[in-house]
């Protein structure tokens, strides 16, 4: 039913653009992948369901000179307008096709529950999915497969859309805090570098976590890459890695809008996200900043008070 | 040096040509009496130094940063350390749950005219990273 509305929608949207971006059916049946409509006939492949894990609006900055459509979920919303806060898409240029969300899946999670079985076939039903393997079918609920943002998820309807597919939906799971901070915070300084720097050694700096980030805007200039300044090298050590994260870190302080792309194409699964949404914490509770809600908001680190109330100085 | 001096540890300093830059040299030139471990470094305005200066240096062997700029509202630039204590306060609070001390780290306000403040800052900080001990963060392999 959504499927069809969004396909009417898509249509009508592709009389005045370019372009609209959705989702397809990937290389088997447990992956979606992007689908880039430019023709009626593309509309045909579209599907909806949580198998749609991409934030497409990630290729919205590359594409801002043209008119586009693009099918977003609630927390791909939000880096729309975190777009608009930095100015880097035209509203006028995008036509946002949101669906309200009642939580997408980890693919990673799932392959683990069927011990990473070829997959035959999946359907879905209201709460749960049903995975065909050669070895037999197991059914899944969808929230105990559940990426890490569906469970700290606020927004599971679009903050900013043209369309909007279906009615929207409210919930909140009281989860302020993703596990496994509450877990770091738990632990010594010692055991914590040692858990990051465990976790950064099998980093083999593919930069797919920052090709993949919708904020990371400097793409080609990127300083993990340019020679003047040199930031880091290429030689393949831990501090070389951690050097690199922190920088994804920092850049994205106060402007991660927390959609996991980042922790989600991550090939050696290392939590990636979990830095950005620590530093995501500091800067509600300094000044009470959540990116990506409000596209009048400016970026805490783009702006400042003469009188910070939050940021006491120290002594040594 | 005598055998009961202790071992002197790496400590960077990022101040800000306006005013601390001149207060460390107030301080030199009234010869207070500083501890030789601080090397410092000269920036235009605490405004240009990125959170990322001092997570390299302490990347790169540094025990302890110090971070030094003119009081809020005297800045040469009249926002730059607005900006700067906005980042450097983030960073603060981010380097423990990398399970670095942010005892390691410290950031401050010394004017032009403060020779005194700015030994007794130096003096205190470089004690309290003597007591932490060396940080490690370089030694390592080729994997």
């Amino acid at each position: 039913m959504t499927v069809e509305k969004l396909k009417e929608t898509v249509l009508d949207t592709l009389k005045d653009v370019e372009l609209v971006m959705g989702y397809q059916m990937g290389f088997d049946a447990l992956h979606a992948t992007p689908l880039f409509i430019r023709k009626k006939e593309d509309a045909e492949r579209l599907i909806w369901n949580p198998l749609c894990v991409h934030n497409l609006t990630t290729y919205l900055p590359s594409l801002k000179k043209s008119r586009v459509g693009v099918v977003v979920k609630g927390c791909d919303s939000r880096t729309i307008i975190q777009f608009l806060q930095e100015g880097l898409i035209t509203r006028e240029n995008v036509t946002i096709i949101g669906i309200p969300c009642q939580g997408i899946i980890s693919v990673r999670k799932v392959l683990k529950e069927i011990e990473y079985e070829p997959v035959e076939e999946v359907s879905f039903n209201s709460d749960s999915m049903t995975i065909k393997t050669l070895k037999g079918s197991k059914t899944l609920k969808i929230e105990d497969v559940w990426p890490d943002k569906c469970i700290t998820c606020k927004y599971p309807t679009p903050l900013i859309y043209d369309y909007l597919i279906g009615e929207p939906v409210s919930f909140d799971r009281g989860v302020e805090v993703s596990q496994v901070i509450k877990e770091l915070e738990g632990k010594s300084l010692n055991e914590r570098l040692a858990y990051w720097q465990k976790e950064f050694d099998r980093c083999i700096r593919c930069y797919a976590c920052r090709n993949a980030c919708p904020l990371c805007v400097c793409q080609d200039s990127c300083i993990a890459e340019t020679r003047e300044p040199h930031w880091i090298s290429q030689r393949l050590t831990l501090n070389e890695k951690f050097m690199f994260h922190m920088i994804h870190a920092l850049h994205l302080a106060g402007r991660c809008v927390e959609c996991g792309e980042c922790a989600r194409v991550c090939p050696m699964d290392i939590p990636v996200n979990i830095l950005k949404k620590k530093i995501n914490l500091d800067m509600k509770e300094l000044f009470g900043y959540v990116p990506g809600v409000n596209a009048e908001d400016k970026p805490p680190m783009y702006t400042f008070n003469v009188d910070e109330v939050n940021i006491k100085e120290h002594g040594i | 040096m005598s055998d009961i001096a202790p071992k002197e540890l790496k400590i960077v300093g990022f101040l800000c040509n306006w005013c601390s830059y001149g207060g460390a040299d107030t301080a030199g030139v009234s010869r207070f009496k500083q501890p030789p471990d601080l090397r410092i470094i000269r920036v235009p305005c605490s405004g240009r130094i990125d959170p990322l200066f001092v997570v390299k240096a302490l990347l790169n062997g540094a025990d302890g940063v110090l971070v030094s700029g003119c009081h809020p509202r005297d800045c040469h630039y009249s926002d730059g350390n607005f900006y700067a204590r906005r980042r450097l306060e983030m960073l603060k609070r981010l380097l423990p749950f990398l399970g670095i001390d942010d005892k390691r780290f410290h950031y401050t306000w010394i004017s032009a005219s403060e020779g005194q403040r700015w030994q007794q800052t130096v003096t205190a900080f470089v004690k309290r990273i003597h007591e932490l001990g060396p940080l490690n963060l370089k030694e390592e392999k080729q994997s």
